[in-house]
């Protein structure tokens, strides 16, 4: 499921960390760990992404953090042509995509979609998680992108 | 205690004066930002005929760095009585920042207040561009790892939703960009005027990021406008027309701002809650406005904002958004007559409002036959976004 030797964009975009804070550490920490980890309400059962310090819905404080499957979704796409980083200069088109995981109420998220970055898109496409590892990055991290299934 | 539709705007503080300074290319300002700040103000004041030195509130948005009691200190003005910066990013708070400048009027804080943009990208770098970032958090580190870096990839999604979703067509996108560059052509104020857009320029354009085109994208610029604000009975004072407020709103649908594209509703310019509360206040509605200057960040962006201000539903969009009907003096309903941020200058929007004011003077370069009634659309999907609607005296 991951290899640390692919990435789907070239180094030198930036690099996610937690806020100063410490919000979204457990998320960053469970993508380092292989786990996709969003918050879930302990009181009220309410899914919520990105994180928040309380339940959107029933404001209970410090929502929980749950491991969902990694599958989802296509809820809408777009394909970069230009290079709005230095990083892109030279590389071509990519596809990012927001993908709503159903088993998880539709919470959304944003990852690339590997494979050929011209290919056909199709709203709706079902969708599985593959982490991208950055062990040799500092600091470290990990992403999530996806693939058709 | 009384009703929010008795505590109202309308036709409480008037537009006297407009000004803005030459509009040039991002980076290519032989002045600094603040300079073309004053400048713009200066101007707008010529225009009334008014004292500078009778300003006495300062308005604007998206962290304009032209602080306002550096502005009043600089001007010499003989106080400082309002001073208000819109929260949020981008044109969002384009009519927003003329609604809190109003607001300071009406509620007896200040009596002339200054609202105005100013941008320099030469000195302060540009948007359409992220560099020098090593890490990021927050909303952003959902999105950037993935190259959604910069406006066009943040909000590409939105409009491709909902294009499905409504069964958009490219074509409408097109006619909102054709339009704008043709009213430019007539507009010397405009970075492209002598620059004109066709069909098959459209077509055979770059994608910048499907579905934009590069046409369908704002240019960056540099320059400042400025608009000058009293209350309506001080209008008369002064020797221009005035144009009158007759509404304003601004903010955002529940949760819009949800982070990482959890919005619940995804596929909205942001107005579903803040364009009924602009036509309650003004009294008027869509079949009333006679002429739009809606924010083009994106046309995709334009498309959604008409959509939801009632001139169609999103599935009439392919029908109602070509080229004739979006020009003036002929169009049904005429688009962004000086050129907007696509053909006239990005000043974030405040070229917007400044020609809204023109249309309802009788002054505009492309003059739209019905101006009575003007709106004004701020920076589709975003939060907050904001909008007005500024009216003759025969609107009153």
């Amino acid at each position: 499921m991951s290899n640390p030797s692919t990435r789907y964009l070239p180094a030198g975009l930036p690099i996610p960390v937690a806020e100063p804070d410490g919000l979204s550490a457990p998320y960053w920490e469970g993508l380092r760990q292989g786990k996709l980890l969003v918050q879930r309400c302990g009181r009220c059962n309410t899914w919520q992404f990105g994180p928040e310090w309380l339940c959107h819905r029933c404001h209970a404080f410090d929502p929980a953090w749950i491991e969902v499957e990694p599958r989802g979704r296509i809820y809408s796409w777009e394909r970069a042509w230009h290079p709005s980083h230095a990083a892109l200069r030279g590389h071509g088109p990519y596809i990012a995509v927001l993908v709503e995981l159903p088993h998880a109420d539709g919470i959304r998220m944003v990852g690339n979609l590997l494979g050929d970055p011209e290919q056909t898109v199709a709203i709706g496409a079902d969708v599985e998680g593959v982490f991208e590892h950055h062990p040799e990055q500092d600091p470290t991290y990990s992403l999530l992108q996806w693939r058709r299934l | 205690m009384t009703g929010r539709d008795e505590r109202t705007l309308r036709g409480r503080v008037a537009v006297i004066g407009i000004g803005e300074t030459e509009y040039y290319r991002h980076g290519a300002s032989p002045d600094p930002e603040f300079k073309l700040a004053l400048k713009a103000i200066l101007a707008a004041c010529e225009d009334a005929g008014l004292d500078p030195r009778e300003i006495d509130g300062f308005a604007s948005y998206s962290d304009d760095r032209s602080e306002a009691s550096r502005l009043a200190a600089a001007l010499g003005t003989h106080r400082l009585r309002s001073a208000t910066m819109q929260w949020g990013g981008g044109g969002g708070g384009c009519c927003a920042a003329v609604a809190n400048a109003a607001a300071a009027i009406v509620a007896g804080l200040a009596d002339c207040v200054v609202v105005f943009r100013s941008l320099a990208q030469g000195q302060y770098g540009r948007f359409g561009q992220a560099g020098g970032i090593h890490t990021v958090s927050g909303e952003r580190s959902y999105l950037m790892p993935y190259g959604v870096l910069a406006p066009p990839q943040r909000f590409a999604m939105r409009v491709q939703r909902y294009m499905h979703e409504h069964g958009v067509r490219q074509e409408a996108l097109r006619a909102i960009a054709l339009a704008s560059y043709h009213h430019a052509q007539a507009n010397p104020r405009a970075v492209m005027q002598g620059k004109p857009l066709d069909v098959e320029k459209y077509d055979a354009s770059r994608w910048i990021v499907e579905p934009f085109h590069l046409y369908d994208c704002c240019m960056e610029n540099d320059g400042a406008a400025a608009l000058v604000l009293v209350s309506a009975e001080r209008a008369a004072e002064f020797r221009r027309k005035p144009a009158y407020l007759l509404g304003a709103a601004f903010g955002s649908g529940h949760r819009a701002a949800a982070t990482a594209h959890n919005a619940p509703l995804y596929a909205t310019a942001s107005f579903d809650t803040v364009a009924p509360d602009l036509y309650r206040m003004a009294g008027v509605g869509p079949s009333d406005v006679g002429v739009v200057q809606a924010y083009e960040n994106f046309t995709g962006g334009v498309v959604m904002a008409l959509a939801e201000h009632g001139f169609f539903k999103p599935e009439e969009a392919n029908d109602f958004l070509t080229f004739e009907n979006l020009i003036a003096p002929s169009g049904r309903l005429p688009l962004n007559t000086s050129g907007g941020n696509l053909a006239e200058c990005y000043m974030h929007g405040f070229e917007l409002v400044l020609e809204a004011v023109r249309q309802v003077r009788g002054t505009s370069t492309s003059q739209a036959p019905r101006s009575d009634v003007a709106l004004v659309i701020g920076g589709p999907m975003v939060s907050p976004a904001s909008n007005l609607i500024l009216g003759s005296e025969a609107t009153l």
